[in-house]
Order: C-alpha cells, then sequence, then structure tokens
C-alpha cells in the first residue's frame, strides 16, 4: 500500500514507544505471566531449582535453536538436527568401546556433525534442492546411520569428570555448567545474525533472495556454511545429552526437531525467512521451560498438557499478529475506499507479507 | 504438469501438443521408473530368498503398506497445493482410539464406526485448513502445532488407557486380518482410496485446480480459482483419510494406546516424495505416491528376509528420498531445458 496513505489515515496521534510493538516483549509478558501462574500453581515454582531443572531439560534443545534461528532467517530449514545429535551420540558411544579419549571423541563428534551439515548444504545449495524435503531424508539417513554405527547398545561408563562437568553446576550453585554454554553460544550467535555482514547478508537471503544475488551477497557459500553451523552445533548437543545423562545410544533426542522449530517460531522468527533476532529466540526457549516447569510441578495439572500448549502457543504466535494485520488492511482498505484503482492486489494466503529485514 | 498450467500465453496448437505430450512422457516415466525399482527390489529378494514371494509374506507387506499409501494420498492432495501436513499420525492416534473406544465400551456397529472416525479426522483436517487459510498462517506451523495439540489430546483422552484385541468384535479385526478373493481387505480399501482420488485428481476440474494452486497461486487466484476452499478441502480429505487409517490402525493391530502412529508424519511425506511428489508444490500423483508408500514397506521386509540388520532400514529409506528428489531435480532440469529448446526453435 502506498506510504503516504498509511501517514495520513493509519498514523496514531499518540505513538507509543517502539519497544512495545516488538515480539520479544510480547515474549517476555508471556514470560511474566507464566511465573505468575506457575508460582500459584505450586510453592517450588519461584526456587532457583526450577532454573537448574529446568535449564537442563531444554538445554539440547536451546544449543539446537540457535543456528537453526539463522537457517530459517535465510528461508531454509534443517529437521535433521535431531538425528545429528543421536549420530553423533552413537559415534561417541562407539569410539569409547574403541578406547580413545573423550578428549579425542568429542572434537571427532563435532566433525561428523560438520559433516553432516556439510552433506545437507551441499544436496541444497549445489544441486537446488528443497531443504525441507533434503532433511526429511537426512532425518532419516543420519538416524539410520546411528543405528549402523552402534546398535542398540548403549555406553553408560563415561569418566565422571567429564558428567559432572555436564550435569553439574558452577561451584555447586544453582547455576547449571552447560547453561553457561548456552549463554557464550546464544552471545556468539547473536553477535553473528545482528553484528556482522554475515548476519546481515543472512538476513538479505531471506527476505529476498534474488535481490540478495544481484548485489553479490554469495547465498550459496553463506547457506551452506549455516548447515555446517547446525549440523556442528546438534553434534555438539548430542556430546552434552549424552554426558548429561550418562548415556550415549542411537535413539536419543527423537522427535527434539520439532520442539527446536518450535522455540525459533515462537521466538519470532519468520518460517519464510528474513525477520528474526536471537533474543526472540532465547526468551521463546525460557518461555517453553517455564511452562513446562509450571505444568510438572503443579498438582492435578495431567503433564500431557504441555504438548497442547506447545502446539497452540506456536499457532497462535503466528496466527494473532496476522488477525491484527489483517483487521488493520481491512480498516486502511475501508479508508481507501475512493482510491483510483481497485484493489488487486493479490496476495498469497499462506505467505504474510514480507517485512523488511529486521 | 506445472508447465502447462502455468503458462501465460497459449503457444502455437502444435508446440502446445508436442510439449504436453513431452511432459506426460516425463511423469509416466517417473511413476515407471519406481515400479522399476519396486519390481528390481522384489525380484532381487525373491532369488535371494524365495519365501519372501509367498503369499503369505505378500499379503503382510501389502497390510503394512496400505496404511501409509492410504496417508500418503491425502498427503499428495495437500503438498500438490504446496503446503504440508504434518498433524497426520497424531489424527491417526485420534481417530484409532475413538474406533477402539467405540468397540470396546458400546456396540456401535462397525460402519458408524468408520464413519466417526473419518469424520474426526475430517475435523481436524478441517481446523488445520481454516488455521492455513483464514489465519494466513503457514501449513508447516500450523501442522507442526497441531502435530503436539492433537497427540496431547490423545494422551489426556486414553489417560493411560489402553484399548486390547480380546474387546473388539472379532467382525472388526477380520478387516486388518481378512481377505477378500485372496487379497488382503486392507489393500483393497487402499486400492480404492487411490483410484476414487487419483481419478478426482486427474478428471476433476477442482482437482486440476488444486495443481494450478500449487504451480503458481498468484495466476491460480487471478484465474478466479477459489484458492481458499481448495486448500481447506486438501486439508479435510487429508485429515479424513488419516482418520480412515485410524480405523484401519485398530483393526490391524488391535492394541491402540496414545503412542499410536508417533513419527508415522515423516513417512508418509517421505513416501509421497519418493513417489514423485514434489515438496514445492504442483507435481505429483496419487499413483506414484501409493507406489512410493509400497516400495518404502517392501525395503523394509525384504531387508528383513534378507536377514540384513533392521538397522539399516532407516538408512536406506532416507538414502532412497535423496536419490528420488535429487533425480527428479535433475529430470526436471532436463525437461525444462528441451522445453525451451523446444520453444526457442519454434520461435526462430
Amino acid at each position: 500500500m502506498p506510504p503516504e496513505a498509511l501517514a495520513a489515515d493509519a498514523r496514531p496521534k499518540f505513538a507509543p514507544p517502539a519497544f512495545l510493538g516488538r515480539w520479544e516483549t510480547l515474549i517476555a509478558a508471556l514470560i511474566v505471566v507464566v511465573i505468575i501462574v506457575g508460582s500459584g500453581l505450586s510453592d517450588e515454582f519461584l526456587t532457583t531449582a526450577t532454573i537448574t531443572t529446568g535449564s537442563l531439560d531444554l538445554i539440547e534443545i536451546a544449543l539446537m535453536a540457535l543456528p537453526l534461528a539463522l537457517v530459517i532467517v535465510a528461508a531454509e530449514i534443517d529437521l535433521s538436527v535431531a538425528s545429528v545429535l543421536g549420530l553423533s551420540s552413537a559415534v561417541m558411544a562407539s569410539l569409547w568401546n574403541a578406547g580413545l579419549p573423550l578428549e579425542l571423541i568429542i572434537p571427532l563428534c563435532l566433525a561428523v556433525g560438520a559433516l553432516c551439515g556439510a552433506f545437507n548444504g551441499v544436496l541444497v545449495t549445489r544441486l537446488g534442492l528443497s531443504s525441507l524435503a533434503v532433511t526429511i531424508g537426512t532425518l532419516a539417513l543420519f538416524r539410520g546411520l546411528a543405528y549402523v554405527v552402534i546398535g542398540d547398545e548403549s555406553v553408560t561408563d563415561f569418566p565422571t569428570e567429564y558428567t559432572d562437568l555436564a550435569f553439574g553446576t558452577i561451584g555447586g550453585g544453582w547455576i547449571p555448567n552447560v547453561l553457561v554454554l548456552f549463554v557464550v553460544l546464544a552471545i556468539a550467535f547473536a553477535l553473528l545474525l545482528h553484528a556482522t555482514p554475515f548476519g546481515r547478508n543472512v538476513f538479505a537471503i531471506g527476505a529476498n533472495a534474488e535481490a540478495a544475488r544481484f548485489s553479490g551477497v554469495r547465498i550459496k557459500r553463506i547457506k551452506l556454511t549455516l548447515f555446517v553451523l547446525s549440523g556442528t552445533v546438534a553434534a555438539l548437543a548430542g556430546i552434552v545429552l549424552s554426558l548429561r545423562n550418562s548415556t550415549a545410544a542411537a535413539n536419543v533426542g527423537i522427535g527434539f526437531e520439532l520442539t527446536a522449530i518450535a522455540a525459533v517460531v515462537l521466538g519470532g522468527v519468520s518460517i519464510f525467512g528474513g525477520k528474526g533476532t536471537i533474543g526472540g529466540v532465547v526468551l521463546a526457549l525460557v518461555l517453553l521451560g517455564g511452562i513446562q516447569k509450571a505444568l510438572t510441578l503443579a498438582d492435578g495439572v495431567s503433564s500431557y498438557w504441555i504438548q497442547i500448549v506447545t502446539g497452540t502457543l506456536l499457532i497462535v504466535s503466528v496466527l494473532g499478529p496476522n488477525l491484527v494485520s489483517r483487521a488493520r488492511e481491512a480498516r486502511a482498505h475501508a479508508s481507501r475506499s475512493r482510491d483510483r484503482w481497485p484493489s488487486a492486489r493479490a496476495e498469497d494466503p499462506t505467505r504474510p507479507r514480507k517485512e523488511e529485514a529486521e | 504438469m506445472s508447465a502447462e498450467v502455468a503458462s501465460p500465453a497459449a503457444p502455437p496448437a502444435g508446440a502446445d501438443t508436442r510439449a504436453r505430450k513431452l511432459v506426460e512422457t516425463f511423469f509416466r516415466v517417473r511413476e515407471l521408473g519406481i515400479v522399476g525399482a519396486l519390481a528390481l527390489l522384489v525380484a532381487v529378494t525373491a532369488i535371494l530368498e524365495p519365501r519372501f514371494i509367498e503369499l503369505e509374506s505378500l499379503r503382510d507387506l501389502l497390510r503394512n503398506a496400505s496404511l501409509f499409501a492410504i496417508m500418503a494420498v491425502g498427503q499428495t492432495l495437500v503438498l500438490v497445493t504446496r503446503n504440508v501436513d504434518l498433524s497426520v499420525s497424531s489424527v491417526l492416534a485420534l481417530s484409532a482410539f475413538l474406533a477402539g473406544d467405540l468397540l470396546s465400551t458400546s456396540g456401535t456397529p462397525v460402519a458408524l464406526v468408520f464413519v466417526l472416525a473419518i469424520g474426526l479426522g475430517a475435523a481436524c483436517g478441517l481446523l488445520n485448513g481454516i488455521l492455513v487459510t483464514f489465519g494466513r498462517v503457514p501449513a508447516l506451523v500450523v501442522t507442526l502445532g497441531t502435530l503436539y495439540a492433537f497427540r496431547g489430546l490423545a494422551f489426556l483422552w486414553t489417560d493411560g488407557r489402553q484399548i486390547n484385541a480380546e474387546t473388539l468384535p472379532d467382525s472388526y479385526l477380520d478387516i486388518g486380518t481378512g481377505t477378500i478373493l485372496g487379497v488382503p481387505a486392507l489393500a483393497v480399501i487402499a486400492l480404492v482410496v487411490v483410484l476414487v482420488v487419483g481419478y478426482y485428481l486427474r478428471s476433476y476440474r477442482s482437482g486440476r485446480e488444486l495443481y494450478a494452486i500449487g504451480s503458481n497461486t498468484l495466476a491460480a487466484r487471478l484465474a478466479g480459482i477459489r484458492i481458499d476452499l481448495r486448500v481447506c478441502t486438501a486439508f479435510v480429505i487429508s485429515g479424513g483419510l488419516a482418520g480412515l487409517a485410524g480405523a484401519l490402525f485398530t483393526a490391524r493391530y488391535g492394541t491402540v494406546d496414545a503412542t499410536a502412529g508417533t513419527g508415522y508424519e515423516l513417512s508418509v511425506i517421505a513416501a509421497a516424495v519418493v513417489g514423485g511428489v514434489a515438496i514445492t508444490g504442483g507435481v505429483g500423483s496419487v499413483y506414484g505416491a501409493a507406489i512410493g508408500a509400497v516400495l518404502m514397506g517392501c525395503i523394509t521386509s525384504s531387508l528383513i528376509f534378507l536377514k540384513i540388520d533392521a538397522f539399516w532400514q532407516q538408512a536406506a529409506i532416507g538414502a532412497l528420498l535423496l536419490v528420488a528428489i535429487a533425480f527428479d531435480r535433475f529430470v526436471g532440469l532436463r525437461l525444462d531445458a528441451a522445453l525451451r529448446q523446444r520453444s526457442a526453435r519454434r520461435a526462430a
């Protein structure tokens, strides 16, 4: 719609501060609601133990969600992350059985993850295949390879200094060690996405790949890098999960990919790319963790509600803004009824209007 | 198919028919390709292990593939419109439990059970469809959400209960295990579904419109196609067929709890994609999707017969899927080039 029309009709007389309209603010407000409701439901909710166990429950998904957010901002998707996690755990188990030290196993597992990501990335960028189809394929392939590597065995005799590192807290307090790892990675990914030319290009690709190509953005290389990052961090999540539970096996983390995607979308990242922040994703993870914890702690509430609430929240998070913009459009349309030409703006219903990057 | 629907201006009649022939040949070859792969797999397995082609093992193979084939047919309708339905496995669980619950606690007639199970599935599909069309929420997000929500509802509803085969009437279980003229009843039902939906998609205007929507949504809208209605219908049919698959799941396995069908959604999409349905919309047929489901079932059982570690099964299916999409892409590029060359020559 022409900007002048907007400026004339839709600008409110008094403008609220810009941060109020941000998605992150809404998620933060929801977190406050969850905290209030959660502490009403159970006395145990508002304790440091909630933070400790809540963050441990969600840590692998949280780790995977970070690079996944970048992949989705670039208008691609990676459904294979949980299978890479499983493969990493299986490789870890089999190398441990072969007698290798963990100091060597961990980098090897990360390399396997990077390789998996590169495989996805090459298929998507060099062969021009749809990442949805490719990563559904590698979702099965990588999980299958995990079973091929270790079968249905599992390894549980990892050295305690490592399992303690993954399970323990800083100085025996309430902050889990792995939470520090997450915070460091979250800051790194936030800087990468929001403060580097690389990140600007990721937004440019997601917002309009054609325009990005004509501006000389190296789309293929950037997408390949994103898939490699996604694979590597998924492998790291596999290592964390195996050490934290002191169990490495092929069947760990099945279905995690969907929760990770749910967290990213809930965090305000557009599934069509070009829009989203790491901060939003982190807040969404806190919200999901809070809801899970509140529902588990509450008496008389079935834990099955977690799935229902997560699913509903995911849909509403996209539906709500759409309905608001729809109502706004209808109003703007009504006030432009004397316009010069009939509105022939044919819009794809499955695609919300692309907004400018960030 | 995408090329003929999307072409904006009508080229000269001769070129049009010839181009159409080229495109149609391609799709026939594509389906024949899967049939060929299937035949090769059966032949190799049968030579190495003759028991594989004994009647009973073939029947078992068909029974297992039927549920996936039925869901893959529904999924095809949705994929063709450039959407996706991830929620089918959770819809299956709801319908399977509904069927089991009705049969074991009350003497509901079998036909009514089927109607209710399909109706419940269609209602779930309608919810997906409304959220996608009216709500303008991307299908991936909607059905990911309902994948969770429906599964959660299934857990809440079953509350840890399990339906067992003893509580189900024999007449119902016969549907899952019985045969009609030597062919498993499940396979007959799946075949009917495939033929009916296949005919609809090929020969009805509204069926063709699904392809138009998936090929070029904007062009379809400008051509006056009621996109929202058609997309919604595709979701309703997908949900309804998942509901049917749920009722048949109960008949086939006898044991149902809230975890029924977990993870089926990706196998169903994989079956359709292996069968030549493009995840990017506008391309594919339900025949291909159904054969894809049979091929995937065949891989599973031939691995068992060849005593290859079951651990290879998932890896094999993943690899097959990647080969299928890479092949489609490769041939699609060649086809595009051929069509372009043809029209260039004609213009010169």
